[in-house]
């Protein structure tokens, strides 16, 4: 059966998968320094906010 | 998160009208197609799904200026009083770092005509036709606003500001307005380069001092000569694309002057660091010697001949200016790290 859409030739594949890892890389290393800094400017002093 | 992803990415590469060629059989047959999906969406008449690699987005962001601002910035950082936890530190660095990438983007979106004519741009992804000039607006565009956001919230407001300030400096001032309108386009765009040091300073005291300022003012002043020994043998490049670079403009013989003017300034003010405390007796030595070297250089230039076509000196002069302003922070990083671990050592 023809696929529908969109045929990527192998170039046009090649450079999407290119694209999305380095995306998916950056959206992963953008949360993790997002998390580290934050625990390191606030650390345990989550803690002791007033109630 | 990856078919999301994966799904996006189709989108975010169209190539321009001039690069385009005809789609066949898939162009035709998404046209007669009775359902539309997104991605089928993303491909109007005209354009075709991008061949432009992760690689072509980084090349965007100038990945050799990136290199520069990261090692001026991280100089700032390192040589202001106070502390700075080294996780926030590195975070400040990667955001001046993506901030200045993300300037590269939008000015190489703006400059893709420029960039199309001249030899040494030519072969960038916009004018090269492997990113779409939109692509490269929005990357720069949403580069600009995460690093702005992330040095400012993780780290503080006013080293935040000087980043938007400095990415707003380079994008608008310096390519939208300066650069094809005046042959002092960089005298005045050098400052957006400058900006860095001062940045890395900010991120750590939250202010702007006379410390930092007067690194400012050694990149600032060190731009002019470093920029002008390369147009004098670029002229005819910068010519063909209609930028009026001060060889084409007041000519080679006031170029020439104007070199050795700046020289004769940024050479006595890269030794001032050694008499604020930011520089100790070794930069005071290694900075006396490569200003001695910047003016005899700038001096060469001066003296060059109307009719030398190969400008060997205005060549030696710009190859010598990236080893002075390299030095001179290499120098002032080098005694500092020594000295924090002499203080650890003798702790």
């Amino acid at each position: 059966m023809e696929e529908d859409g969109i045929i990527l030739n192998e170039k046009q594949r090649r450079a999407q998968r290119s694209r999305s890892l380095a995306l998916g890389i950056a959206l992963a290393a953008f949360v993790v320094v997002v998390y580290v800094a934050t625990w390191a400017k606030i650390g345990a002093n989550i803690l002791q906010r007033p109630m | 998160m990856a078919i999301a992803i994966a799904a996006a990415v189709p989108s975010m590469g169209t190539a321009s009208e001039d690069q385009v060629t005809a789609n066949g059989p898939q162009t035709a047959a998404r046209k007669t197609g009775s359902t539309m999906s997104v991605a089928e969406d993303a491909v109007l008449p005209g354009h075709r799904p991008s061949e432009a690699l992760a690689s072509d987005y980084f090349a965007l962001l100038k990945p050799r200026v990136m290199s520069l601002v990261v090692f001026t910035a991280l100089v700032g950082l390192m040589l202001a009083p106070g502390h700075i936890s080294p996780v926030i530190a590195f975070v400040a660095i990667l955001a001046i770092a993506v901030g200045a990438g993300a300037s590269g983007a939008l000015n190489q979106w703006y400059d893709a005509d420029i960039d199309a004519v001249m030899t040494r741009t030519r072969r960038r992804p916009i004018p090269s036709g492997l990113v779409a000039g939109e692509d490269a607006l929005a990357f720069g565009l949403i580069l600009s606003v995460f690093s702005v956001m992330i040095l400012g919230l993780l780290v503080n407001w006013v080293a935040g500001a000087l980043l938007a300030f400095t990415i707003f400096f380079y994008a608008v001032i310096y390519t939208m307005w300066l650069k094809r309108s005046t042959p002092q386009n960089i005298v005045i765009g050098g400052a957006a380069g400058a900006f860095p040091p001062v940045i890395g300073w900010a991120a750590v005291t939250g202010s702007v001092s006379l410390e930092s300022v007067v690194l400012f003012l050694i990149i600032f002043l060190w731009t002019p000569p470093h920029f002008w020994s390369l147009a004098l043998f670029k002229s005819d490049d910068y010519a063909a694309a209609g930028v009026p670079m001060m060889p084409n403009v007041a000519g080679a013989a006031s170029t020439k002057r104007q070199i050795l003017a700046y020289s004769l300034l940024v050479a006595p003010l890269g030794v001032l660091p050694a008499f604020l405390g930011t520089g100790g007796l070794a930069y005071l030595v290694i900075s006396a010697g490569l200003g001695i070297g910047f003016v005899y250089h700038a001096f060469r230039v001066f003296r060059m001949a109307e009719d030398d076509r190969s400008m060997k000196p205005a060549k030696a002069m710009f190859r010598f200016s990236l080893i002075y302003l390299a030095g001179l922070f290499a120098t002032l990083l080098t005694e500092n790290i020594v000295a924090r671990l002499a203080a650890a050592w003798s702790a």
